[in-house]
């Protein structure tokens, strides 16, 4: 283990340059954010993971932000265990019929201030999945949507530049 | 073979079925069939219903055979009866197309909630209020036990089901899972579908085996519509198969040390993961692959100057992983995590048909590409590593031993990919004026993935049922977890690795 620390320390980090903040969603933002509460939580922003009924891609991708490459710690975001100590809550998938409940009880177990980005195609309208018996077709006819990031699944640097934009125009409206 | 050969001469070929044969039978063939399943004679490769009758596919050596039993008054004799790897597939056709299992000892709904305004949506349709009633977990009872209820929304990012545990202490006496929470009726949506449709639904029942479900479905249309495919694209489908297989096993390598708090091989894992991600991304220009395969071909070409980027790839795994793999071997800490956690018994992996790496991780040496074997597993070398241990341990083990044989399989594959178109005609104009009908196995990263449709005169999907390996893993954590502590859990858990989206379909 020790020489694989120490070759790491003299490698050069893998973590790459931050992605620009999406003009799309900064305008989508702009609409939605509330200056106030974001004055209240600074650049630090808690994200509670929610899987309404994906096919599991969006998380794997979702997964891929923590990784050495995207690194998502260094802009003050992190994922938490519980809503409780979310300020954002990340859903995925078209929401199922038998995962709307836990969605609203997740929301509504989340503190305000709070954002809700939905993650993916099917996060939206309900994508493929739509128009089926066990799905409610899109995070927004359940709870309210500040922010939604496209793509099947939207890869790593797609979903850190929504939630970049996210952080800036919220902190810009705050300053 | 010779329990399937009687079989078959006890039933009607269906002419329809162009791969594996399909034999109409009488319920005294059922029977038979349930009872060689329960003397294991044969493993259950899957159960499914179209409405109208029930099908069984059994494999026994490297043959598979389809049984169906016409159930026109809605009931069929269980097989979970006397063979419990059915039973929850049973519970779902229940649920869904309302067909009864005469016996199931088990009347509880699994797939359906409560909660869909509709009951047997792809039977009867019968309107019913959604109550979301409450589901009677099994009790376990005794002084000092407590119950501990997680999910469906879990902890960290992974997908929502329900984990009842019954505690003695710290020790599990009962695992109950409930699934069923991320059920999109795919079924449901395929049924009438276009082809391009249906493929793209496919890539989407588990997002993590999108490449394996999407060679699934294709070679089982391919099958019924007796389409060849070009040999380039057979290669490159081969080629994704195992670049995912390289990516999902970095990231449970990685996942399951993370959980034993072992942090450092996550991160490096999680580093190879991200390479192969992106060599998929450079290669055919979606990082999971995901529609990359389709019915005749593939819908992606490698350009031939990205072969060295492969190569590269698999240059920077050999130096970097064989330095992980000593790190996980020779940290004490971590392997008085995972050596002899949550052991599966080689009995229930035999019994269940466990694929993937929970199946070869407890002395089960099936590999779809192997047995029965699909192009172009057929010319390449690879071994299939098999453990006895059933534990945590064997189980990474097991992955590691994969990432190399996959390592020389891509090796393998780009030192021989022919030039050449990569989709072949679909020619469904010949298809003629019946329905035709094609089944596949193939093995993705977590086992064996079922696939069988039913196409339409026109073209369109009849039926299709997608079987993923986690069905018959699922009820095994239950198993292999008991007598382990609740803290061992996410361990266990994450060594299985099973697919919540692939289960509820």
């Amino acid at each position: 283990m020790r020489k694989l620390l120490f070759k790491s320390l003299l490698q050069a980090p893998l973590t790459e340059r931050a992605p620009p903040a999406s003009d799309e969603m900064l305008a989508e933002l702009a609409r939605t954010l509330d200056r106030t509460a974001r004055r209240k939580l600074g650049r630090s922003l808690s994200i509670r993971q929610v899987d309404a009924g994906s096919c599991n891609g969006c998380e794997l991708e979702i997964h891929a932000l923590s990784n050495v490459f995207y690194d998502l710690e260094r802009f003050g975001l992190r994922f938490v265990a519980s809503p409780r100590h979310a300020d954002v809550l990340l859903v995925t998938g078209p929401v199922t019929h038998n995962m709307r409940e836990a969605l609203e009880r997740t929301y509504r177990a989340t503190p305000d201030p709070k954002w809700v980005v939905a993650v993916g195609d099917c996060a939206l309208d309900g994508g493929i999945f739509a128009g089926g018996y066990a799905c409610v077709g899109g995070v927004s006819k359940v709870i309210p949507v500040d922010l939604h990031v496209p793509g099947c699944p939207p890869n790593p640097t797609a979903l850190l530049q929504g939630l970049i934009a996210l952080i800036e125009k919220a902190d810009t409206r705050a300053g | 073979m010779a329990f399937l050969s009687a079989l078959t001469d006890r039933g009607r070929r269906v002419e329809a079925q162009r791969s594996w044969p399909r034999i109409v039978v009488d319920a005294a063939t059922w029977r038979q069939a349930i009872a060689g399943l329960a003397a294991g004679e044969a493993t259950l490769l899957g159960l499914w219903s179209d409405g109208e009758a029930i099908h069984m596919a059994l494999i026994a050596e490297a043959e598979i055979l389809v049984l169906s039993l016409p159930a026109p008054k809605r009931r069929y004799p269980s097989v979970g009866l006397s063979h419990a790897p059915a039973l929850r597939l049973e519970r779902m056709i229940r649920d869904l197309y309302g067909l009864e299992p005469e016996g199931l000892p088990d009347a509880r709904p699994w797939i359906d909630h409560g909660r869909w305004d509709v009951s047997q949506p792809l039977g009867a349709r019968r309107r019913a209020p959604a109550t979301g009633a409450a589901y009677a977990f099994l009790k376990a009872e005794g002084a000092p036990l407590h119950e501990i209820p997680v999910g469906p929304v879990h902890a960290g990012i992974i997908e929502p089901g329900h984990f009842r545990f019954t505690a003695n202490g710290e020790t599990v006496v009962r695992l109950e899972e409930r699934l069923g929470y991320v059920h999109k009726g795919i079924e449901g949506l395929m049924a009438g579908a276009p082809l391009e449709r249906a493929a793209r639904l496919a890539c989407r029942v588990s997002g993590d085996s999108t490449v394996a479900y999407a060679i699934a479905f294709a070679q089982a249309v391919e099958a019924a519509l007796e389409l060849t495919v070009p040999q380039r694209a057979v290669l490159l489908r081969a080629l994704m198969a195992e670049l995912e297989r390289l990516a999902n096993h970095f990231g449970d390598i990685g996942a399951i040390c993370n959980d034993a708090s072992f942090s450092l091989m996550h991160a490096h894992c999680g580093a190879l993961r991200e390479q192969v991600l992106r060599t998929a991304d450079a290669c055919f220009g979606h990082r999971l692959m995901m529609d990359c395969v389709v019915p005749g071909g593939t819908a992606a070409d490698l350009a031939s100057d990205r072969t060295r980027i492969i190569r590269k790839l698999i240059e920077t795994v050999r130096r970097s992983f064989p330095e992980l793999v000593e790190l996980y071997d020779e940290t004490a800490s971590l392997q008085d995590r995972t050596v002899s956690t949550g052991i599966l018994k080689p009995e229930l992996a035999r019994q269940y048909g466990a694929g993937g790496y929970v199946g070869r991780a407890s002395g089960r040496a099936f590999d779809a590409r192997r047995t029965p074997g699909y192009a172009p597993y057929g010319e390449l070398e690879f071994e299939i590593p098999v453990r006895k241990e059933g534990d945590v341990d064997a189980r990474v083990w097991i992955r590691v031993r994969e990432v190399e044989q996959s390592l020389a399989l891509i090796e393998q594959i780009v030192g021989r990919l022919p030039q050449g178109p990569v989709r072949g005609e679909l020619g469904l104009a010949e298809s003629g004026n019946e329905s035709r009908e094609g089944l596949a196995l193939v093995e993705g990263f977590r086992g064996d993935v079922l696939a069988w449709v039913r196409i339409q005169r026109d073209g369109t999907i009849a039926h299709a049922h997608l079987r993923d390996p986690s069905w018959f893993q699922w009820p095994l954590l239950e198993a292999a977890i008991e007598g382990n502590i609740v803290a061992d859990f996410p361990l266990c858990n994450k060594s299985f690795n099973c697919s919540y989206s692939g289960h509820d379909l």
